[in-house]
């Protein structure tokens, strides 16, 4: 299912936190967004998702525009990861798996067989299965990202919009996170920090800075010493790695 | 949890509200028969369907009208009062996603006593108004202040709990300004005794207007039920699984005040039972609310009419205000929660 967003602006009061962006992200494919903190990653991503309404501009997935379509209508082809949601109620891991099933299910409709193999498979595919029983207050971060994937997963959606999902995890879970968003068969937009995770796992990257976007193409295209320099006010050398020839970023210490 | 392999547990839930069901209608029938003076099971029975027209027992007349005018009557309202204090606090812990928060956070209370306080001593409206219409319009007048300052209810939930709070203080003060300019030490009193809650002026159409407005609002909690669930990781949350978040937040703060005022206004502002009674149903019957909510219904229910026999018994020749006996028991239970809501780590 393919997304385009034509000039985008949103902002709080007076100030323009997303000025004029356009973007199209192609069936299956998996957009990174990346760029530094206060450049609106997130708001841009609430934007596509169709959680805040634009000033200006609109949002098309897979030839809608998603303003005319009703909430509960495009949860069920758009799911949402926040970054690190959590919760004091006393749930296990089953019951918030079940809670993606929400917009499919009428108010009083009993739990179907969709459902519960929704559930099973969703589970499967980010290997919590044996989980399903455990509390989710003693699950560690990298488990509760993985619970709110496998939930995602359970809408049954064909975009899903991950919100740095690889906050706060060790390099082992950010990858395994990362490449199961990748190998997933949906249409994923990932904002991410880490410019070297958003290289090897995603297919094309958007770079944003004052809320525009100021490059778009693929990470070797995008990924430049100059665009590091301008744009992260970092400076490094860029090789091309071993790993499929994704570019790899070494940041110098000067 | 045992909640897994079908959601509903509904053979569990049945079972749960099939056991409270009979422990309610035993408390009815206690608090029917015990009071100043005991009135034998069988005599309950038989005054009952004798107004019920199903049997013409000789029964002393006095006997059937104490059992059927004054005590039933008001075993049946503490019976409803309890079960919406309870669903409004199950409610509200929910959307405000606060494990402290119940039905007067809203600030509720504190609005029907300025009504109720503008009535007695002001003596607004004399005659015309009655305490409990005072109560009602306070309460709402409360409510709207709230609504108001949390953008129709629209921002987050620590900024509803801070207008509720910022409600409840000025209501309160005014409340206590109206009382001290203006009451004598009787009139204070009588505000006093109001404000902790009794069931002792009720009668058959308090029964029939609470009933008609717990079963409308438990109906529409219920409706909205699945919902509620998916407030469970927040308000952006539930909006990305497609719940209108802003018109249920909306509908259901306007139910709960509703429910509370309706309460607050005929029997006073019963603290505890709100609060305490969500927990203790979580307990039992898991977080769906599709489960919770009756759950927390028939154990509110029994909670408050087992209250409302302590309340007459504990002390001789007494009626000891029920606000008073239920704080007696939520103030402990309040504490375990505190204890076990610290920071695990």
């Amino acid at each position: 299912m393919s997304v385009i967003a034509r000039n985008l602006s949103w902002g709080v009061r007076r100030k323009t936190i997303v000025s004029d962006v356009s973007l199209t992200v192609a069936p299956g494919e998996t957009l990174g967004l990346i760029g530094p903190n206060g450049s609106g990653k997130s708001s841009l991503l609430r934007l596509l998702a169709g959680l805040r309404r634009p000033a200006t501009g609109q949002v098309e997935i897979n030839g809608r525009d998603i303003g005319q379509v009703p909430r509960k209508a495009l949860s069920r082809e758009v799911a949402f990861v926040q970054q690190s949601a959590a919760t004091d109620t006393n749930v296990t891991v089953a019951d918030v798996v079940r809670l993606g099933r929400t917009p499919h299910r009428s108010a009083l409709a009993g739990w179907s067989e969709t459902d519960e193999s929704a559930v099973t498979e969703a589970l499967e595919r980010v290997g919590m299965t044996s989980r399903r029983r455990q509390a989710w207050q003693t699950l560690s971060g990298g488990e509760r990202q993985r619970v709110h994937i496998a939930r995602a997963l359970a809408q049954a959606p064909q975009v899903m919009f991950l919100d740095e999902p690889t906050n706060h995890l060790d390099i082992h879970h950010q990858i395994e996170i990362l490449r199961m968003v990748r190998d997933l068969d949906l249409t994923s937009i990932v904002a991410l920090h880490d410019l070297n995770l958003a290289a090897m796992y995603c297919d094309r990257i958007v770079v944003l800075q004052g809320g525009s976007v100021c490059a778009c193409g693929t990470p070797e295209e995008v990924l430049t010493p100059d665009l590091l320099r301008d744009v992260f006010r970092v400076s490094a050398h860029i090789d091309a790695s071993a790993d499929a020839g994704r570019p790899h970023i070494r940041f110098t210490a000067e | 949890m045992g909640s897994d392999r079908t959601e509903g547990g509904a053979g569990r839930l049945a079972l749960f509200l099939c056991l409270s069901g009979i422990v309610l209608t035993l408390a009815v029938a206690a608090a029917t028969a015990i009071g100043d003076y005991n009135i034998g099971l069988r005599t309950v029975f038989l005054s009952v369907t004798n107004e019920l027209g199903l049997t013409g027992a000789e029964i002393a007349p006095i006997e059937q009208s104490v059992v059927w005018n004054l005590r039933l009557s008001r075993a049946l309202v503490a019976a409803l009062a309890g079960a919406g204090l309870a669903i409004c606090g199950a409610i509200l812990q929910a959307l405000l996603r606060n494990a402290l928060a119940e039905p007067f956070v809203l600030g509720v209370s504190a609005g029907a006593s300025t009504g109720a306080v503008c009535v007695i001593v002001l003596g607004i409206g004399a005659g015309g108004l009655s305490l409990s219409l005072g109560a009602f319009a306070g309460a709402f007048a409360a409510f709207a202040l709230v609504a108001m300052l949390s953008n129709g209810a629209t921002s987050g939930p620590n900024h509803t709990i801070l207008a509720g709070v910022a409600a409840s203080q000025l209501f309160n003060a005014l409340t206590s300004y109206i009382v001290t300019t203006s009451g004598n030490a009787q009139q204070a009193r009588d505000v006093m005794f109001w404000l902790l809650g009794s069931f002792g002026g009720v009668r058959w159409p308090d029964f029939q207007l609470l009933l008609v407005v717990v079963f409308a609002c438990l109906a529409v909690c219920i409706w909205m039920a699945r919902s509620l669930d998916a407030f469970t990781f927040g308000d952006e949350d539930a909006a990305s699984l497609g719940v209108p978040v802003g018109r249920i937040r909306l509908v259901l703060f306007g139910v709960t005040a509703l429910l509370t005022a309706t309460i607050v206004s005929m029997v006073g502002a019963i603290g505890f039972v709100g609060l305490v009674v969500p927990h203790a149903a979580r307990y039992v019957v898991g977080p769906l609310h599709l489960r919770l909510l009756p759950a927390c219904a028939v154990v509110g229910a029994v909670f408050m009419v087992v209250a409302d026999i302590v309340s007459r018994v504990i002390a001789t020749q007494q009626t000891v205000p029920i606000g008073v006996v239920t704080a007696l028991v939520g103030v402990p239970f309040f504490a375990i929660i505190l204890y076990r809501a610290r920071p695990q780590t």
